[in-house]
């Protein structure tokens, strides 16, 4: 069997200093957000229009999908569609051939990373440079991103340093964020000037206009876009909104909901070609058809990847994304990613103590925690827990609906801190590893009672 | 099937009843007493500068003066002097030898210090994302109290690009340690014409 | 007013103290206090492992005992909160129906409708407040740090009522313990991870109790605070506001 988030999460935590310091890191960065949302006292407002626009756009989307296509046809812009990540590979795969290209640069989007995209094409034997500075850093790594706004937020300026010594030959032990920055700087530009293909991700796509909208707060996606004779966006179905202006309500939101910013740098709107560019637009379902259907789980299809679910969830900020083992970590990718692949994913929901801080913080009200819990449900119902969890659970839910064995069981020995331990994990009593056990009293509640209460019992 | 009726006739099945867009009542947003302050007071926190003059005349000569300084700037504003026009042609390896670019944005925003530019105040799309220093100038009365305001006042289908630039290139990817000049400009400067 | 005291499982086998300070307070506010003698668990344990399926007995049972009350009282805002999202009876809809509206937690039950405004009650140490999601976040006991509305705190405004008490706040006042439900055992290391750092931040305020409303966070946090040999007790919001002048 595959690690699971609780021992990926062990492993992290076994580093204590580390685990603090990218809990505060985190934390740092939860404040930001606080600070730039009490800025606007509309704040609520906007969250709540935030979430009735898309809200309306789900309810509405083959339309507005197919207002989009023709618009932006229109404007002369190519649009793929893609049913899966690996019709999407081909898509570019296809083009690149068609044109070839040899060199690639790609600014961040999750869903390349959803798609493998890049593994797919090394595969093919071509390389892709990413751009964006935290993605190049862990890519030299061969490492995922850990974060999908800050995606080497796992790593210490130390570690930077040295993989840019190795790869980039930085002095060694420089570990100045300024230096190793100048230097990603001067690499990357020489791959910005070279590049035959752009790929880059889609923030938001307006039915409207038929146009498309990137966020960077370095520049790396415009650098690209606007210099390579090709550009390829890639978008989950999702991304669409109606109108332009309704883009105030989710550039006022992101920002603020990812960093703390009041905007990224950057929010370029991208309508048509340039005279003789290549624009393609690669719209992806990948299972996003099928979460649409799922009325539990549909609103996730809401999200605008700001993160802020990550920053704010104890776990994330204790466990790191790596332990979610997935392109999307986090607590919005524990309730992706089982529509992706349940089993393979069965431990996510699970990695939560359902705190419901994110769904607080999510700028489009996804009720994220809700949708964990319900996740559970569904993944016990389709049978991709332990048995020996289903058979202890069985037993706790029969102990404890008939109260006369509740009560027998209770007093053989105070049962519950020793079934429950046993029931969650299959090891023997977890709980005692790091914490002490309850003293158990002398009697229960029930037992004082029937000596001490009032007369007026049922 | 194509994979296009293939992902839009599920996505006509699975989709829920039709919902209402909201009424988004602008009594609401936030009010500023001085936008010009407003902005002036985001854009320097987000590693912006800021400066009121006059009259756009103003910046002829700090133009003539930097294109003799030997450096390559590109002028892209008719009136403080010839627009380099040429540079529509120019490829990403030559531009990227531009230090300063002089360029009109359309909209300025209060509450983020983001101005809208429009491709052809840019001359090239490329140009105010590869230049090493970007120098925008806005009228005073175009600044706007927020986002909702600006897209009012911008029409972004209009031409084939345009962006919202709020202060320089920058990134925080390590460390979360802040760094000015990330890919694109290392600085930008906002001239407001009163 | 007919009040039912709910005493959640583990209360009432590990904790039975919490179930008598929360009894004694209610009497002592006027309150005719049943303890339905059949009552066993809320069924949260199963739900929340994604066995909500094995709880309907939990659920049956409850209605059963529960059923008849103008208010059902417990010292626990995470059962309460199970109660009032998932409580559901196939047979009796309607009865689990008004369970669910007339279910209360402790402290919002004293300052929503009860109105205390007065309490007699004397603490006079140092305490650190641990506000529990459930509570919190669930039942909304308390704002939140995430959300731009009105400051409040029931449970706060409940102890600045108490006689010597030093309160103070971590700094991080709404961050969770890490308890969970089964997580606490399932996440093993990111739960008493958790729970180390809150304790961390109470440590800081040189509290020497730390209180709250349910009694799964201070159990976790207690387990936490004996291994590491430390002198700060955990202790019940009920208890304090029953502890004698």
């Amino acid at each position: 069997m595959k690690a699971t988030h609780a021992t990926l999460a062990e492993k992290f935590i076994a580093d204590e200093p580390r685990t603090d310091w990218h809990d505060e890191t985190l934390w740092f960065v939860r404040e930001k957000r606080d600070k730039a949302a009490h800025g606007l006292p509309e704040w609520e407002q906007l969250r709540e229009w935030g979430s009735q626009i898309k809200n309306h756009t789900l309810s509405n989307l083959s339309d507005y999908l197919k207002e989009f296509e023709e618009k932006a046809t229109a404007n002369g812009i190519k649009v793929h569609w893609a049913a899966d990540g690996d019709e999407h590979n081909k898509i570019i795969h296809e083009i690149i051939r068609k044109h070839n290209i040899q060199k690639i640069v790609k600014s961040k989007s999750m869903l390349t990373e959803e798609c493998h995209l890049n593994e797919y094409l090394q595969e093919h034997g071509i390389e892709v440079v990413d751009t964006d500075l935290g993605e190049r850093i862990v890519q030299f790594r061969k490492e995922p991103p850990s974060h999908i706004v800050l995606p080497a937020i796992h790593l210490k300026k130390e570690d930077v340093s040295a993989t840019f010594h190795e790869y980039l030959h930085t002095e060694k032990g420089n570990n100045d964020p300024q230096y190793l920055t100048e230097a990603a700087r001067q690499h990357l530009r020489d791959k910005f000037v070279q590049s035959q293909l752009a790929i880059t991700g889609v923030n938001f796509a307006v039915a409207e206009t038929g146009g498309f909208v990137v966020c960077t707060n370095e520049g790396n996606a415009d650098m690209g876009a606007h210099t390579a004779p090709v550009h390829i966006a890639c978008m989950g179905f999702e991304k669409i909104i109606p109108k332009a202006e309704h883009l105030s309500v989710f550039l006022r939101l992101l920002a603020r909901s990812a960093t703390g910013q009041p905007i990224t740098t950057y929010s370029s709107h991208f309508q048509k070609p340039r005279p003789n560019q290549e624009m393609h637009i690669v719209i992806v379902d990948n299972g996003r058809s099928r979460q649409l259907g799922r009325e539990d789980f549909r609103n996730s299809l809401k999200c605008i990847r700001c993160a802020a679910c990550f920053n704010t969830c104890p776990v994330y900020r204790r466990s790191g994304g790596h332990s979610y083992h997935t392109a999307v970590a986090g607590p919005i990718g524990s309730i992706l990613n089982p529509n992706l692949d349940m089993k393979a994913n069965a431990d996510l929901p699970f990695a939560s103590t359902l705190c419901g801080s994110c769904t607080n913080v999510c700028p489009v009200k996804i009720n994220i925690h809700e949708q964990l819990w319900k996740w559970r449900q569904v993944i016990v119902a389709e049978g991709y827990v332990a048995t020996s969890k289903k058979i202890g659970m069985k037993g706790m839910g029969f102990l404890l609906s008939k109260p006369k064995v509740y009560r027998f069981a209770g007093k053989m020995g105070r049962w519950m801190m020793r079934i429950v331990p046993f029931v969650a994990n299959n090891k023997l009593n977890v709980w005692y590893k790091q914490r002490e056990m309850p003293e158990p009293p002398k009697e229960s509640f029930r037992d004082w009672y029937l000596k001490n209460g009032k007369t007026n019992k049922k | 099937m194509s994979a296009r009726e293939k992902i839009l006739n599920a996505i006509a099945i699975n989709q829920p009843e039709l919902t209402a867009l909201p009424v988004m009542d602008r009594n609401v947003l936030i009010r500023y007493e001085d936008v010009y302050a407003q902005f002036k007071k985001v854009l320097e926190s987000i590693g912006g500068k800021v400066e009121l003059i006059q009259k756009i005349t103003e910046l002829k000569n700090k133009l003539i003066a930097d294109k003799a300084s030997g450096n390559f700037v590109v002028n892209a504003i008719a009136a403080i002097g010839e627009v380099d026009n040429q540079v529509v042609s120019f490829t990403a390896s030559e531009l990227e030898k531009v230090e300063r670019a002089y360029i009109r944005g359309t909209v300025g925003v209060a509450e983020n210090g983001a101005v809208w530019i429009y491709e052809s105040q840019m001359v090239n799309r490329l140009l105010p994302f590869i230049c090493q220093h970007l120098i925008i100038v806005i009228d005073k009365p175009a600044i706007v109290p927020t986002m909702h305001h600006a897209y009012d006042s911008v029409d972004v289908a209009r031409e084939g690009f345009g962006a919202f630039i709020a202060g320089p290139s920058k990134t925080a990817d390590i460390e979360q340690s802040l760094v000015i000049g990330a890919h694109g400009a290392r600085s930008a400067t906002i001239y407001v014409i009163e | 007013m007919k009040v039912a005291l709910f005493i959640p499982c583990y209360i009432d086998q590990f904790y039975p103290q919490v179930g008598i300070a929360t009894l004694q307070l209610l009497e002592k506010l006027g309150c005719n206090v049943s303890f339905p003698l059949q009552q066993t668990c809320c069924g949260q344990p199963m739900a929340n492992s994604g066995f909500a399926s094995l709880s309907k007995g939990c659920d049956v049972n409850f209605v059963e005992n529960f059923s008849g009350f103008d208010y059902i009282v417990a010292p626990s805002g995470s059962c309460v909160l199970h109660v009032k999202e998932h409580l559901r009876d196939e047979k009796r809809p309607e009865v689990a129906q008004k369970i669910r509206i007339g279910i209360y937690e402790l402290t919002e039950f004293l300052t929503d409708i009860l109105k205390v405004e007065n309490i007699n009650a004397s603490f006079p140490y140092k305490v650190g407040l641990h506000n529990s999601c459930h509570g919190q976040r669930g039942l909304q006991l308390s704002s939140m740090t995430e959300r731009m509305l009105p400051e409040f705190s029931k449970p706060e405004q409940l102890l600045s009522m108490v006689k010597g008490i030093q309160l103070s706040k971590p700094k991080r006042n709404d961050e969770c313990c890490g308890f969970g439900g089964t997580f606490c055992v399932s996440e093993e290391a990111v739960s008493v991870k958790m729970g180390k750092d809150r304790i961390k931040e109470h440590d800081a305020n040189e509290v020497e109790y730390i209180t709250g409303g349910d009694t799964s966070c201070l159990m976790h946090l207690e387990g936490i605070l004996k291994r590491q040999g430390s002198k700060v007790k955990t202790i019940h919001i009920a208890e304090i506001l029953n502890s004698g002048l």
